[in-house]
């Protein structure tokens, strides 16, 4: 097997003294989508968070492209091609579409590419295109996960970190959302997924991994976590 | 006539208080912080200019040039010393540790240069243009002071909307964890607002004391208290807001100076200030922020 993009290993986390991740290890390799799922207060916005950059491990190591980035500030993983759409979208709403768009490139300097990458994003996209010049937080909640997305996507990212994309969203928009992240995978990226929405994010992930209180408790591919009996008790509502 | 005289020094001198409270109120845009210390660098920054132009014998535009240098320098130095280790710190810790480097800064400029008020040279050295028949003079240095505060308006509003620092600049102010995830280096764009706050103030420092000309250490105290009352009054966070503000600061200051009292000035000012506040809470231009979900 071919080295890994993300590799976690043996990660512990804390939040002052709150010991939020208890060595979890996992791997998310290219061309994968792998999922993380779990309830509420699980760990799982903590992992990414602290894959980013914005926490640092207590002990353990992140290797993403076979370098350690435990200890690198956040603004220095971008650049190496991890991009994270964060919590609760998260977009600049003071802004316009196309200029969140422009910090999602922000870290990419040549001009030629930005041209290219603003009209892959609009052809995903077509709704940010036709509100390029909106205020972006006059977009609904659907266009602003879509604008959150495309705004990561700018950076050219060799990972893709989603955390809940579909949280606050209308049913309808959700299995809209989750049809995007696939034309997004089948259009090349890796991506990791963090979800509750258990049911949607397995049908679409290579892999999963469940978590529960800070800890990998299962691991499989989506169709086998799919039918365990356990998970499908536990976290698939029956 | 008079009307227009008091109102062309009126803009002139809102001019100076609108070029300081960008200071303010871009730092507290981006930083959440109220930089006390601000007025004092205008302070600094006019000293290096007295020094440069009356003992150096430079060109006053050499002298400027050199005060906005070092006040950038000085910006930088006391964000990174004073400010940056409280990024976690409670607000009032911040605000505190601003009112000390204000004492610090005003301290070393009464041990550097002493108590005695110096007398500044103007940066201009030509004679009033008299118009309608000599009945209206406007002196050089008051026109300087309005065109420099609407070329920096300028050219800081095409910095905020149309470069990528400025654009960053932006993001950081509204949501700096998620300007850390496109990538962007939030603490070098926040020691770059402080380096453009503290040079501005030290064209505002030589400005200033071209038309009051009596430098103290304690010339910066009361206008960058007026000047961070025209950030709020405007708007604080809003660079439009901080020339409004400015503007009208300058213009209600004149104008209570001449038809009411000149005593009285300074509370007629604080008072407008008062029941705009009561009006609009968030000041003239201000936004109320309101998170969606």
């Amino acid at each position: 097997m071919t080295e890994p993009i993300l590799k976690v290993d043996n990660i512990n986390v804390y939040y002052g003294s709150i010991h939020a991740i208890k060595g979890i290890s996992f791997e998310v390799h290219s061309g994968e989508i792998v999922t993380l799922i779990g309830a509420n207060g699980a760990g799982k916005s903590t992992t990414l968070n602290t894959i980013s950059g914005l926490l640092h491990p207590t002990t353990g190591s992140i290797y993403f492209l076979g370098e350690s980035v435990a200890k690198i500030q956040p603004h220095k993983i971008v650049v190496k091609g991890l991009a994270q759409v964060p919590e609760g979208r998260r977009i600049f709403a003071q802004m316009t579409v196309r200029e969140n768009l422009e910090m999602g490139a922000y870290t990419q300097l040549n001009n030629n590419y930005f041209h290219d990458d603003l009209d892959k994003v609009y052809s995903l996209f077509p709704r940010l295109k036709e509100r390029r010049k909106q205020i972006a937080g006059t977009l609904s909640g659907g266009e602003q996960q879509m604008l959150a997305m495309g705004r990561a996507l700018m950076s050219r990212p060799k990972l893709l970190m989603l955390d809940e994309p579909s949280m606050g969203l209308a049913p309808i928009l959700v299995e809209q959302i989750f049809s995007i992240i696939a034309d997004v995978h089948k259009a090349g990226s890796t991506i990791l997924l963090v979800e509750q929405n258990a049911q949607m994010a397995l049908s679409v992930a290579n892999r999963g991994y469940v978590m529960e209180t800070g800890k990998i408790i299962a691991t499989g591919t989506g169709e086998d976590l799919l039918s365990s009996p356990e998970i499908k008790k536990a976290y698939l509502g029956g | 006539m008079d009307l227009l005289r008091h109102f062309i020094n009126g803009m002139s001198l809102g001019s100076i208080y609108a070029i300081i409270a960008l200071g303010y109120t871009m730092v507290y845009g981006i930083a959440k912080m109220l930089n006390f210390a601000h007025g004092d660098v205008i302070m600094v920054g006019a000293y290096v200019c007295f020094y440069a132009v009356s003992r150096y014998k430079l060109p006053p535009f050499v002298g400027v040039a050199l005060a906005v240098l070092l006040c950038t320098i000085l910006g930088i130095i006391v964000e990174r010393l004073a400010y940056k280790p409280l990024r976690q710190a409670p607000s009032l810790a911040v605000l505190i540790t601003a009112i000390g480097v204000s004492y610090f800064l005003q301290n070393t400029a009464l041990l550097l240069w002493s108590s005695n008020p110096k007398i500044f040279p103007s940066i201009i050295k030509r004679a009033s243009i008299k118009l309608f028949g000599g009945q209206l003079s406007i002196s050089h240095i008051t026109i300087l002071t309005i065109v420099t505060c609407v070329l920096i308006m300028i050219v800081l509003n095409l910095f905020v909307n149309k470069t990528r620092l400025g654009k960053a600049m932006r993001a950081c102010s509204e949501d700096k964890g998620a300007a850390l995830l496109m990538g962007i280096n939030v603490n070098a764009t926040i020691s770059m607002t402080f380096a453009i706050g503290s040079g501005l103030a030290a064209i505002a420092g030589a400005l200033l004391c071209s038309a009051y000309p009596t430098l103290m250490p304690t010339t910066g105290a009361l206008p960058g208290i007026k000047a961070f009352t025209a950030a709020v009054f405007g708007g604080i966070g809003s660079i439009s807001g901080a020339l409004l503000g400015g503007l009208l600061l300058g213009v209600i200051e004149i104008f209570a100076k001449a038809y009411i009292s000149s005593q009285l000035s300074d509370a007629v000012v604080f008072a407008v200030l008062i029941i705009v506040l009561l009006v609009k809470p968030a000041g003239l231009l201000g936004k109320m922020t309101q998170e969606k979900v």
